[in-house]
């Protein structure tokens, strides 16, 4: 096989090669990135608003000009040819290159903001100083690094959501859940809090699509109080933020599957669909990887619970005219829920878990143990030994920086667009689970009429081997399925379809595939 | 305990490998000179047009086939001697067997056209034809034209190939009309106005003549049967399949164009058996071919045999028929019976409905005198299987098949539906008057 494919990059030369317009596009664009690189290095360039406007312009008209050219003048259908030829999004040179510098500008903009240009006490200068006036237009406020990240993010998603749009405009699917996370992250993300922050000062910066344990710290000290203060809007925000959690998350997943947040809300999920698309291909497919998966993902989920329980225990009882919530309630009360769900799983799914069932019950009674370890040997500042603020800070580095942002989006060009989704979101993990036990999603394999081809599991970008179970003709219910939708458009012979069906049924592994003889289905079907 | 061997690591062989490890403890080899490990060989399409990597077609990772004992051989069987139950490997080595499995699917046809082993001309089947097209069509500069013979799946496919790259690509086809042997007309036409969208050069009704060499042995040109001279670098000929059976001649097993088996897949020598491609089939089953050359076949024969084999005696005795295919951007499904003008009988009618601007259509066949609903192929829209298995073992009639035809849509959500569309035009051409039920989660999942 290796020889196989040396013989292909070299003889070859196969459809990877830019057009025209392409070519003109991307410089186009990288005009007004250039723009953006010039100003880190604090050229004074005048008119602050009018280089934005100019380079965030050229930037969209950039893309959207490589997309007419890559897509305008074909025939609508997949449009997958030459992916593994070309050096982006093959993890060639261009992949490598593009992966240091995405990673590298991650690292700058968690650690060194100064390097952007931000300044604590004064006027920003370089690249932040260059998003004063659209910051000062939205909220009031000078930029910060998360204002220039954001807005670079948002245009990232506008701009090549209109690619993805374009790229699948055979398909109403793809069509439609882009066009919903592009307005998510524009109204949501984007605009709604800047402007909160300019009606009212005192509520902390709130994405009210983004929920916990994604927003790992909706429940700190400093949030609490800043909803309290702020009267009706802030209980609302906060009692929204509850609900979410326990009944709006909960009720969608049951119905639609993790998908109505993953692929038709979330903003990494919006960043990972859209300007990560030419990298879905690149996810890890072996059964090795997706051991690594469960067990990191999972870890994820116990941190970023004990990290929240403790953050909260931390400061409750210390003000009891301001919280009602006293320790000890507190404390019962999440061991009851974890023991309810706890309960109710193993009484009701214990088959579906299998063997994953031991390690349920590892991580549930990790949890309980650090609870009643919390309750009896720690005072009010410190948890055993740490300090609660130690577990959050080091939960907030590892997790909320170099996992999803460093490594997460950072390595797009090398370990595929889903890496944060696949191995470190909590929040993916819970919704997962839930869609593997409680739903009535399924991507369903049509009969016997899988042909083994691989472009299902190729295009996976959370590294599901689809195919294993379409050409066994079972349904696929798994619970890292974002439903993205790509297996069942890349198909080429209509065998998967994403829906949300009756819960009996839903897994309906077989040995004999439909086509055969009916006896034979029978006999050895029957499990 | 007995030894299986398999020549062949195609879907039959590998399908019947698996379930007979299912089955039991049976020492199982397989043989196979084309690859280490099982691959998807319809797949290998999309590595020339760079949508996967070789590896990315082969369903299984290499650990699999060491944990599930089944032990592959990287060799080329030259010689079976029945009598000692022993193969002889290319290289000098043997293989014993007790019980011998041929699965060794397809060659591509030659039909005696001059100049049809010159350098550049090829078929498109395994993984070496594959890799030689890499080298006689890398790119448009290389190949300035292909010139493709034969219009059936694999020339499609291949005219696709080569369109990925910009290669110029002119498609011979015999009848005319694209595969009008298996399509009904209105099918057919439709696919030949997608062929030329594609700004593939379809001559239809030509045959080939004569392909000429230049100087050093390489195509160079074809000659059509209408006197048209056609200059090209690659010749494709994919003028179908035939068994890949050579090395059994002289082996006392019986042979016509394919091996002959019974319905228990068992040739005249005991313990030997053919499935898939290469096995024949002494009369046809039902309205099916005596050899099937189709994927779904072949793992239904490896499904079948292995419980023969693991000493629960069963025929091969497949269901309805169904079939896929990809015809550059359009889909194609097929369930039950629905054959063209030139090979349908008296007895058999058609519906037929196109959409007006879309390459989207529908023929449904069923009998003229009983409505029984005999077979639908769809273009554009995709269909349960599960719903018209049920359908076509309950002999429903025309009619039903209408009435619930939103049940068995299988496209994605949000797509737009046709059904409502394709009724008022079988009411129209009928003089009926059905109303489509709406789609029912219940009628879906009592079925499947």
């Amino acid at each position: 096989m290796g020889n196989f494919d040396r013989s292909m990059s070299l003889a070859g030369e196969p459809p990877k090669a830019l057009n025209t317009g392409q070519k003109l596009a991307v410089v186009t664009g990288m005009i007004g990135l250039g723009i953006l690189i010039l100003q880190l290095f604090n050229l004074n360039l005048g008119n602050t608003a009018l280089w934005l406007t100019v380079s965030i312009v050229a930037i969209f008209a950039g893309i959207i000009w490589f997309s007419q050219a890559a897509y305008a003048n074909k025939h609508k259908g997949i449009k997958n040819d030459g992916v593994w030829f070309k050096s982006i999004s093959s993890r060639g040179v261009l992949a490598w290159m593009a992966g240091i510098a995405l990673t590298g500008f991650y690292i700058v903009l968690y650690f060194y903001p100064h390097y952007l240009g931000l300044v604590k006490d004064g006027d920003n200068t370089g690249l932040i100083a260059l998003f004063d006036p659209l910051s000062k237009g939205l909220s009031g406020n000078p930029a910060s690094q998360w204002f220039v990240y954001g807005t670079m993010y948002t245009v990232a998603i506008l701009a090549f959501g209109a690619k993805f749009i374009w790229k699948y405009r055979h398909n109403k699917y793809e069509q439609l859940r882009t066009v919903s996370v592009m307005f998510f992250q524009t109204a949501f993300a984007f605009f709604i809090p800047e402007l909160m922050a300019r009606l009212n000062g005192d509520l902390p910066y709130y994405d009210l699509k983004n929920m916990w344990p994604l927003n790992y710290y909706n429940f700190e000290r400093y949030r609490i109080n800043g909803f309290i203060d702020s009267g009706s809007v802030g209980m609302t925000m906060l009692f929204f933020g509850i609900i979410s959690i326990f009944v709006i998350s909960p009720f969608l997943t049951y119905k639609y599957g993790k998908r109505w947040y993953c692929s038709w809300v979330c903003g990494c999920g919006g960043l990972a669909e859209t300007a990560g698309d030419s990298f879905r291909q690149l996810s890890d497919k072996s059964k090795f990887a997706w051991k690594v998966e469960r067990w990191v993902v999972h870890s994820v989920v116990v941190f970023v619970t004990v990290m929240t329980i403790a953050v909260i225990y931390s400061y409750l009882g210390n003000d009891s005219s301001k919280y009602w919530l006293t320790k000890t309630m507190f404390i019962s009360g999440v061991a009851f829920i974890l023991t309810a769900i706890f309960s109710w799983v193993m009484i009701y799914k214990r088959e579906e878990l299998a063997k994953d069932a031991k390690y349920g019950a590892i991580g549930y009674f990790t949890i309980i143990a650090v609870l009643i370890g919390m309750h009896f040997f720690s005072d009010s500042a410190n948890i055993f030994i740490f300090k609660a603020e130690t577990l959050r800070t080091t939960y907030s580095f590892l997790i909320g920086s170099i996992f999803s942002g460093v490594i997460g989006t950072g390595f797009y060009p090398i370990l595929g667009n889903r890496v944060w989704c696949r191995f470190g979101c909590p929040m993916a993990a819970m919704l997962g689970f839930q869609q593997r036990m409680f739903s009535k999603f399924r991507i369903t394999t049509n009969g016997g009429q899988c042909i083994s081809c691989g472009n299902c599991s190729t295009y996976c970008e959370m590294g599901i081997d689809v195919r294993a179970y379409a050409q066994k003709g079972e349904n696929i219910v798994r619970s890292s399925c974002v439903g993205c939708g790509i297996c069942s458009a890349v198909c080429p012979r209509g065998v998967l379809k994403l829906e949300n069906g009756p819960e009996k049924g839903r897994i309906n592994s077989q040995d004999v595939l439909l086509g055969n003889d009916v006896d034979l289905m029978d006999l050895v079907n029957k499990k | 305990m007995d030894h299986i061997v398999i020549i062949g690591n195609g879907i039959s062989g590998v399908t019947l490998a698996r379930h007979i490890r299912k089955l039991s403890d049976k020492r199982i080899t397989i043989i196979s000179a084309e690859s280490d490990y099982f691959f998807s060989r319809t797949a290998l399409m999309y590595v020339y047009m760079g949508h996967m990597k070789f590896e990315h077609t082969q369903p299984y990772e290499n650990w699999f086939w060491k944990k599930n004992r089944i032990d592959l051989v990287n060799g080329f069987v030259e010689k079976v001697e029945t009598d000692a139950k022993k193969l002889l490997l290319k290289g000098g080595s043997s293989i014993s067997y007790d019980k011998l499995i041929i699965a060794t699917g397809s060659k591509p046809n030659k039909f005696g056209w001059p100049g049809q082993d010159l350098k550049g001309v090829q078929g498109l089947y395994s993984k070496q034809d594959l890799e030689m097209l890499e080298k006689n069509a890398p790119n448009k500069k290389v190949c300035n034209r292909a010139v493709i013979v034969g219009g059936g799946l694999i020339g499609i496919e291949m005219a696709e190939m080569l369109r990925s790259r910009q290669i110029p690509v002119t498609f011979l086809v015999r009848e005319n009309s694209f595969w009008n042997g298996v399509l009904p007309a209105g099918e057919s036409a439709m696919i030949n106005e997608h062929i030329l969208e594609h700004h593939i050069d379809l001559q239809l009704d030509t045959n080939l003549e004569k392909i000429i060499s230049d100087e050093n042995g390489r195509a160079k040109a074809v000659v059509t049967d209408k006197g048209e001279t056609i200059e090209c670098n690659v010749v494709g000929l994919t003028a179908g399949v035939a068994p890949n059976i050579d090395f059994l001649k002289d082996s006392g097993i019986e042979l016509g164009r394919g091996v002959k088996v019974n319905r228990f897949l068992e040739t005249n020598v005991k313990d030997i058996f053919a499935i898939g491609d290469c096995a024949e089939q002494h009369e046809g089953i039902g309205s099916r071919r005596p050899i099937e050359a189709v994927w779904y076949t072949g793992r239904m024969m490896g499904e079948a045999l292995a419980q023969t084999i693991c000493g629960n005696p069963r025929e091969y005795n497949p269901g309805h028929w169904f079939n896929s295919a990809k015809f550059l951007d359009v889909e194609y499904q097929t369930y039950g019976w629905v054959f063209s003008e030139r090979s349908k009988k008296d007895n058999e009618h058609h519906f037929h409905w196109r959409h007006a601007t879309e390459k989207i259509c529908i023929t449904v066949a069923f009998d003229k005198d009983s409505h029984q609903f005999l077979g639908l192929n769809t273009f554009g829209i995709r269909m349960r299987h599960e719903i018209f298995d049920q359908w076509l073992t309950e002999n429903k009639d025309i009619d039903h098949v209408m009435t619930y035809l939103k049940d068995a849509n299988f496209d994605p959500e949000f797509f737009k539906l046709y059904e409502d569309e394709i009724i008022t035009k079988y009411n129209a051409d009928f003089n009926k008057n059905i109303s489509a039920k709406k789609k029912s989660w219940k009628r879906i999942f009592s079925i499947a």
